[in-house]
């Protein structure tokens, strides 16, 4: 239903100014290929900076790329990028337009640009404020909410006009538990009502791992991997991941901790390890149980999450989000 | 840990992913042609197998609607920039009052401190917001809707010269009490304020749109608006040879012009016209020239 075929989108060179140092030529995008099913919650995994938003900005027909093809439902969207409006939602990570219209408007303003009659969007407007709950605050200014509510906001009107498929550029940054709830049961109604297609920016681990269908990972412009999460965890389920943090520094004189530090992954006081199972309870047991005990601080082991998929995959290090 | 083995594994992996790609399968509703593994850009598909698209908005539903937000925001934001321009407006006649008596003097100084409202607001801060919106891709919002850029430059510039009127009114019919000059031909703002709106307003959005740089775009404005202030309210005679110019080059002198000759005691009415057809047909210009301009922005 989506196909991306060898997409390239390099941004050019920038020469030094005031303020700003020169900038070489990027390769957001380096030969980008996906397949898109009906009604799937699709990711793009990455940290910043790995040609997510760049993807999603030639998919919505806000920037031309230099190379490729996107077919999306039939349309040619490289050669019609203006055909992208009428067939998708599109939540961008910035809310500068809205910022100063009441939540109310925001949402009825929305529709209205996607061409409902006035009747109709103050009915959509109305439903997708009371699912998404907030019709508390409808008239007050964007600008005046939390950041997370405003986030919110944004997504009401990004709802508002059905589309067969919406794109949503990090939609759940800065919510709460229960706006984040919100949304992902606004996403999942309309996927099974409407049939809906989902493409989903993240870079949180722990949300791709339960909203996500099929997820591609993206690490300077490439895809990387593209599987569904359990299909991608696979890739290191022989190992566990083992969690250090020491109170001060790691007592490298105890053989135990001398011998784990060759494999750790080491930022401050805190040391990553994957590690076979057996090798990582024996460690565990070590730890615990020896003199090194009285230097650590927490210590956590669990199961591989897609940041060390991730990692295996050869992605660099930090960047991806566990919250 | 082995990270060549994760690695091979990893090289698999993708291998086997590549392989699901070119296994499209069809789902739900729609029918997804096996060919379209290889898209390459060729030519139009036929419409039969594309999902039909849903309708644009039309031209004049749309600009209301902006119209109407952008209207919406002047409650949050601003309402005290149009008491700055106002005030600065009465301030300068009243600066003036000391040193002009009457005659073409005090009719330049009423006029131009009244359109300078309109160049305020129109002008400078619009080519703020533009500038400001295409910074923080705030234009990403309208440019992923289907909505004729016309509408919004229109609406957004429509908005802003009506935020314009209630300073203007309270300039023109201050500046004229305190000049003595006759308030019978105030009527004519009603044509001085959306016609010069739409000039300065289509220039503003043009210069906020054009400038490669939020801080350009806000120079700009400022450039405009000082330029409207001093070519506008000082009286034209005694202005230097390229001053002159310069003040013919403004938009907004020709509403200045055009609401000056109303406090005349005898108007000629011609000169008036005229005045405004200058106004009408610079905004028809400088709108298009907008148009453009967001076009390009909003799509890189």
């Amino acid at each position: 239903m989506c196909t991306v075929r060898d997409l390239v989108k390099t941004y050019p060179a920038t020469r030094a100014r005031r303020g700003a140092p020169a900038a070489p030529a990027v390769r957001a995008n380096d030969g980008i290929s996906l397949d898109i099913r009906h009604g799937e919650i699709f990711g793009l995994l990455g940290p910043n900076g790995a040609g997510k938003s760049t993807l999603v900005r030639q998919l919505t027909g806000l920037m031309r790329p230099d190379a490729g093809a996107i077919d999306l439902l039939g349309h040619d969207l490289v050669r019609h990028p203006g055909r992208a409006a009428r067939l998708i939602g599109y939540l961008g990570q910035e809310s500068t337009a809205l910022d100063e219209l009441t939540v109310s408007l925001a949402a009825e303003t929305t529709g209205r640009l996607r061409g409902l009659d006035a009747r109709t969007a103050r009915a959509e407007r109305d439903g997708v404020l009371d699912e998404l709950g907030l019709a508390d605050i409808a008239g007050r200014p964007l600008k005046k909410l939390s950041g997370g509510q405003r986030r919110l906001a944004c997504f009401a009107a990004a709802l508002v006009g059905p589309r067969p498929v919406l794109v949503l550029d990090e939609p759940t940054t800065g919510m709460d538990p229960v706006a984040r709830r919100a949304v992902w049961a606004a996403v999942d109604r309309r996927r099974k009502r409407d049939g809906t297609t989902v493409v989903l920016v993240t870079h949180n681990v722990i949300e791709a791992e339960t909203v996500l269908d099929r997820v591609a990972v993206l690490e300077r412009g490439r895809v990387i991997a593209c599987d569904t999460p359990a299909g991608l965890k696979k890739l290191v389920a022989h190992e566990v991941r083992l969690e250090l943090l020491w109170r001060e520094g790691p007592p490298l004189h105890v053989p135990e901790v001398a011998a784990l530090s060759e494999s750790a992954q080491c930022s401050g006081r805190r040391w990553v390890l994957r590690l076979d199972p057996d090798l990582a309870r024996s460690a565990v047991a070590a730890l615990t149980g020896g003199p090194a005990f009285e230097a650590l601080d927490d210590f956590t082991l669990t199961t591989p999450s897609l940041e060390d998929v991730y990692l295996a995959l050869g992605g660099r290090t930090q960047g991806l989000v566990k919250a | 840990m082995n990270t060549d083995t994760v690695a091979g594994t990893g090289q698999k992996q993708r291998e086997v992913s590549a392989v699901q790609a070119q296994a499209v399968t069809v789902t739900g509703r729609e029918r997804i042609r096996p060919e379209s593994a290889d898209v390459t850009g060729g030519p139009d598909r036929p419409a039969a197998e594309a999902v039909p698209l849903a309708p644009r908005a039309r031209l004049l539903p749309a600009l209301a609607t902006v119209y109407r937000a952008q209207l919406s925001r002047a409650r949050v934001a601003r309402i005290p920039l149009l008491f700055v321009a106002t005030f600065q407006s009465v301030g300068i006649m009243v600066l003036m009052r000391g040193v002009v008596d009457g005659g073409d003097e005090a009719r330049a100084v009423v006029a131009g401190s009244s359109v300078l409202v309109v160049a305020f607001v129109a002008l400078n801060l619009l080519a703020q917001y533009f500038g400001q919106l295409r910074a923080g891709r705030g234009l990403d919002y309208y440019a992923t809707l289907p909505v004729p850029p016309a509408a919004v430059v229109l609406g957004a510039a429509g908005a802003y010269a009506s935020f314009t009127a209630p300073g203007t009114v309270v300039t023109a019919v201050a500046g004229s009490v305190l000049f003595q000059l006759p308030l019978a031909h105030l009527w004519i703002l009603a044509a001085v304020i959306p016609l010069a709106g739409a000039a300065l307003a289509g220039f503003g959005a043009a210069l906020g749109l054009l400038a490669p740089r939020q801080e350009l775009a806000t120079l700009l404005g400022q450039l405009g608006m000082s330029a409207a202030l001093l070519l506008g309210v000082l009286p034209a005679g005694h202005l230097p040879a390229p001053l002159a110019w310069c003040r013919d080059l403004l938009p907004s002198t020709y509403g200045v012009e055009a609401l000056a000759h109303t406090f005349r005691p005898h108007t000629d009415w011609g000169l008036v016209t005229a005045d405004l057809a200058v106004c009408a047909v610079v905004a028809v210009v400088s709108l298009a020239i907008a148009t453009r301009a967001y076009r390009r922005a909003a799509v890189r």
